[in-house]
């Protein structure tokens, strides 16, 4: 333990590899789900088989092997180091933060330096990005055909499934985990976060989590999508523990990720960053992670009801033994309809970020904007029957849950109104990153709209669980998060790497994106109102000229995306070529710092006196702040 | 630059009032009526009606938006590259907040209160549990139908034809139907599309929807709802046919299944088959 103490540096080449380190981290995990599967083996009771639908299938050595394995990582990557030393008496230290040089192995260890947790972020849930596109491409394969199959029925199901929790569990921090966690501080005018352990530790959970996810295909995948309902869940087969020990460590991360850029935004704002000075983009990390903290306790609490119905053979969500199958929809929606603005919130913010400085202009109606993201980040609490409207829930309430949910519309409508604003007269470049926040505008539009059909009894009755609502969230999902996700790595990335990405590539990119993006999930509410339910593995044959189109921009998307990877790897590995300091000319403070941003952030405190939109005739080209780290 | 202002935006509302003007009839008036479901029931017909107002309403409203934006990006484009002006430093209009929140606010309690009244006048083919509260005219003398969700089909059965259970689905024409949706394993969806009918089928639930039949026809039966691997093998075919055919159907219905009959649960609201545990 203290070799941590020890600069990297002065270690002989060993101890590089067998430090706390991924590598330890990933041989200690398999030796703790051994552990785990183990004990869970020794303390089945023969007399549980009875349940099993499934031959061989211990769900109690399975969930206590994934339990520590998970904790067998966090060891061998050193988490347990510090409490360690302060129950042994040591003074309390940020150790991982000084001490690991700005050496490359930093990456692939626990480090507290909250810009590198947040390369490791973008990294790290990049890696399971693609995992989910490759499962939409398989899905998609499949679709080509109504009877010829390319996957057997479960395969399928479990592909379906694997996609669902992937973009719906790994990429609620795909903005807060890369961008909060690099941002905030920077724009707040602090060094680091509240609680620096806790952010990495966010991050190496979610890593975990993901893992445990695609382990779900040894065990015979899990037949229940992302929602995983009960009581389907009881008979799924052992793939399904792999759904639960994913998406409850996907809970605990988001809920302290959340809970940590909170502490840090209240707390650790520097002078004159008061909250009316905020920039747009924290306050939307705000009303996300007020979101996190409060949602994914209910999360975490009902995925281990649904563990215990699995193993300790409880009956929470078991019609007729007390139970009840409506318990679990209504828990999980209550986690899950808060859950879609955390994915949708950050993008807003994302877009108001970026219009004022491509329109150079102050952004529109800062307090609307406010009021409209702390405003969906309030009622989207209210709103969760909405998910169970024809399921004889509660049928009184749903002129209520009709009503909260198209008030919903109305702080959305908010933020366009700002960007709406924010462009009136001004001088607007059309750069990569503002062709992908325009792209949102046109995207969420139409998300927008379908949802208000879907939100109206009458119509959700022939569009609910069809492939209409599949194209609504896809609409709000992929072209409201990934377009901002890819506007936000174009925008910062020149920061974040310090490399200039190809404007050529970026720009095929964003049109092949847009074009082919549209093209598939357009024709999609088409399929929906014909007649075609959400997760089927075959369909009727005349729908199948519009589900080969679909296939076909699908696999356009993939290639969209594939350009993006050389672009990025082309630009940061090989080409490498330097980047501006602040090549969009924005007045916001982390542009006013060098590029690379030094170790420490800033040399002295900065101290604000407006806020970061000074653009215009008052004071022109003067920066916002005098920033203390560009000395 | 006020006078400026004023002619972009009179510009900006003629572009929008021409384009709504021409494409909002259209939407609402050619495109809406040939929508699905279609007119094969009363509450089809009625879920037609509602998709065309929320047409109506929502066209002109993403025309706004798009209209917008697509002309704020033309007109205030940056025409030189190597400019280093800034636009004017406006930070906010309280005048266009307040008119932007009280019309968003009316169009939006506009839709909830019609899609309220939509849903309350005939039930809208939803399920609404055991206790519905909106049924259409005529709800008291509804032809009860079991609708039994299991993997991977649904049967039916018919309390007032002595509890048979059928392999398909026959109804009557122009009748009103109360069809109790349940399950026997896990959560179905019983979707029967051309009748404008979802309900999800629980287990231990009695999810009623109500649909009032219109002339013959064939109906597409889906599960809505993921159900386990052979989900999307669980459809069928349904028919509502004339009154006197259904009466010939079902007697002959009742005779071909009076062995099985006596083997049956007598006929309830819901059943816990056993084993309680994991179903199926």
């Amino acid at each position: 333990m203290s070799a941590i103490a020890m600069p990297a540096s002065q270690r002989p080449a060993w101890r590089r590899f067998f430090g706390f380190n991924l590598l330890t981290g990933i041989v200690l995990g398999l030796v703790g789900y051994l552990i785990g599967d183990l004990i869970g083996k020794a303390i089945h009771a023969p007399s549980l088989d009875y349940y099993s639908t499934q031959a061989g299938q211990n769900d109690i050595s399975i969930l206590l092997g994934y339990l520590f394995g998970v904790i067998g990582f966090l060891i061998g990557l050193g988490f347990a180091n510090y409490p360690v030393r302060r129950l042994l008496g040591h003074p309390p230290t940020l150790a991982e933060h000084e001490d690991e040089g700005e050496g490359w192995t930093r990456y692939f260890r626990l480090c507290t330096d909250h810009k590198v947790v947040a390369i490791q972020y973008i990294i790290g849930i990049g890696v399971f990005f693609l995992v989910g596109g490759i499962n939409a491409m398989l899905i998609r394969s499949e679709l080509l055909q109504p009877n010829t199959h390319v996957f057997g029925a479960n395969q399928y199901l479990t592909l379906v499934g694997m996609h669902g929790a992937m973009m719906m569990g790994m990429m609620t921090s795909v903005i807060l985990g890369p961008f909060a966690n690099w941002l905030v501080p920077l724009m707040i005018g602090t060094r680091r976060m509240a609680f620096p352990r806790i952010e990495a530790f966010t991050f190496w959970l979610l890593m975990a989590a993901g893992v445990i996810l695609i382990t779900t295909i040894f065990f015979g995948g899990f037949q229940t999508g992302w929602t995983g309902y009960a009581p389907l869940s009881d008979q799924s087969t052992a793939g399904y523990d792999a759904y639960i020990g994913f998406f409850a460590l996907i809970g605990v991360s988001m809920c302290l990720l959340g809970f940590n850029l909170l502490a840090t935004i209240i707390t650790m704002r520097a002078p004159g960053m008061t909250w009316s000075r905020l920039p747009i983009f924290v306050w939307s990390v705000v009303a996300t992670s007020i979101l996190m903290l409060l949602a994914a306790p209910m999360l975490i609490a009902t995925l281990l009801m649904g563990a215990l119905d699995r193993t300790a053979q409880t009956a929470f969500f078991v019609s007729g033994n007390g139970g009840s199958a409506y318990l679990y929809q209504n828990l999980f929606w209550v986690f899950g309809h808060p859950e879609v603005y955390i994915v949708a919130l950050p993008g807003f913010g994302i877009v108001l970020e970026l219009l004022p400085v491509f329109s150079r202009k102050p952004l529109w109606g800062y307090r609307l904007a406010v009021a409209g993201m702390l405003g969906v980040s309030l009622l989207s609490f209210f709103v969760w029957q909405h998910h169970l409207f024809v399921s004889g829930i509660n049928a009184d309430l749903r002129p209520f849950y009709m009503l909260s949910t198209e008030l919903i519309s109305l702080p959305t409508g908010f933020i366009f109104l700002c960007a709406m604003g924010t462009i009136w007269r001004g001088r607007i470049r059309f750069t990569v990153p503002m062709l992908f926040c325009l792209g949102w505008v046109f995207n969420f539009l139409i998300g927008g709209i379908s949802g208000v059909f879907l939100s109206d009894v009458p119509s959700d009755v022939t569009t609910h669980g069809s492939f209409f609502s599949m194209a609504h969230f896809h609409y709000t999902i992929m072209g409201g998060l990934v377009f901002t996700l890819f506007a936000a790595i174009y925008y910062w990335g020149p920061k974040m790497f310090g490399v200039r990405f190809n404007d050529r590539l970026s720009k095929i990119h964003f049109w092949s994106l847009f074009i082919a993006f549209n093209s598939t999930f357009a024709p999609l509410f088409a399929l929906g109102m014909l007649g075609m339910p959400r997760r089927v593995v075959t369909y009727p044959a005349n729908l199948q000229p519009l589900n080969d189109w679909v296939s076909v921009s699908a696999f356009v998307i993939g290639l969209s995306m594939l350009v993006f990877l050389v672009n990025v790897v082309w630009s940061l590995v090989f080409k490498r070529e330097p980047a501006d300091p602040n090549p969009w000319r924005s007045k916001s403070l982390e542009w006013q710092l060098p590029t690379p941003v030094p170790l420490h952030d800033f040399d002295t405190f900065p101290v604000f006196d407006e806020d970061p939109y000074p653009y215009g005739a008052e004071r022109p080209g003067a920066p916002a702040v005098a920033a203390g780290g560009a000395s | 630059m006020p006078t400026d202002n004023v002619n972009h935006l009179r510009r900006l509302a003629l572009i929008w009032l021409l384009v709504s003007v021409v494409a909002t009839p259209l939407v609402v008036f050619v495109l809406a009526p040939g929508l699905p479901p279609g007119n094969g029931s009363v509450q089809a017909s009625g879920q037609v009606v509602d998709n065309g107002v929320l047409l109506g309403v929502s066209t002109p409203v993403a025309l706004a938006v798009l209209v917008y934006f697509v002309y704020a990006l033309i007109a205030f484009r940056e025409r030189d590259p190597s400019s280093v002006l800034d636009g004017p430093p406006v930070r906010g209009h309280s005048g266009v907040q307040t008119t932007w929140l009280v019309v968003t606010t009316a169009i939006v309690l506009f839709l909830a209160a019609y899609g309220s009244i939509r849903m309350l006048e005939d039930g809208a083919g939803g399920g609404q549990g055991p206790n519905p509260i909106a049924k259409p005219a005529g709800a008291a003398g509804a032809l009860q139908v079991q609708v039994i969700g299991q993997q991977w089909k649904f049967t039916y059965r018919y309390p007032s034809f002595g509890g048979v259970e059928t392999n398909d689905l026959e109804l009557p024409a122009n009748r009103v139907v109360a069809l109790h949706v349940t399950s026997l394993d896990v959560i179905h969806s019983f979707w029967a599309y051309q009748l404008g009918v979802k309900a999800d089928a629980n287990p231990g639930v009695d999810n009623i929807a109500y649909v009032t039949t219109k002339g013959p026809l064939t109906i597409n039966i889906h599960c809505a709802e993921l159900c386990g691997v052979w989900h999307g093998y669980m459809y069928a075919t349904g028919r509502v046919v004339p009154q006197n055919q259904f009466a010939a159907w079902i007697h002959q219905q009742q005779l071909q299944y009076a062995p099985v009959r006596k083997l049956l649960p007598p006929y309830s609201t819901t059943y816990f088959p056993d084993p309680q545990r994991r179903g199926g």
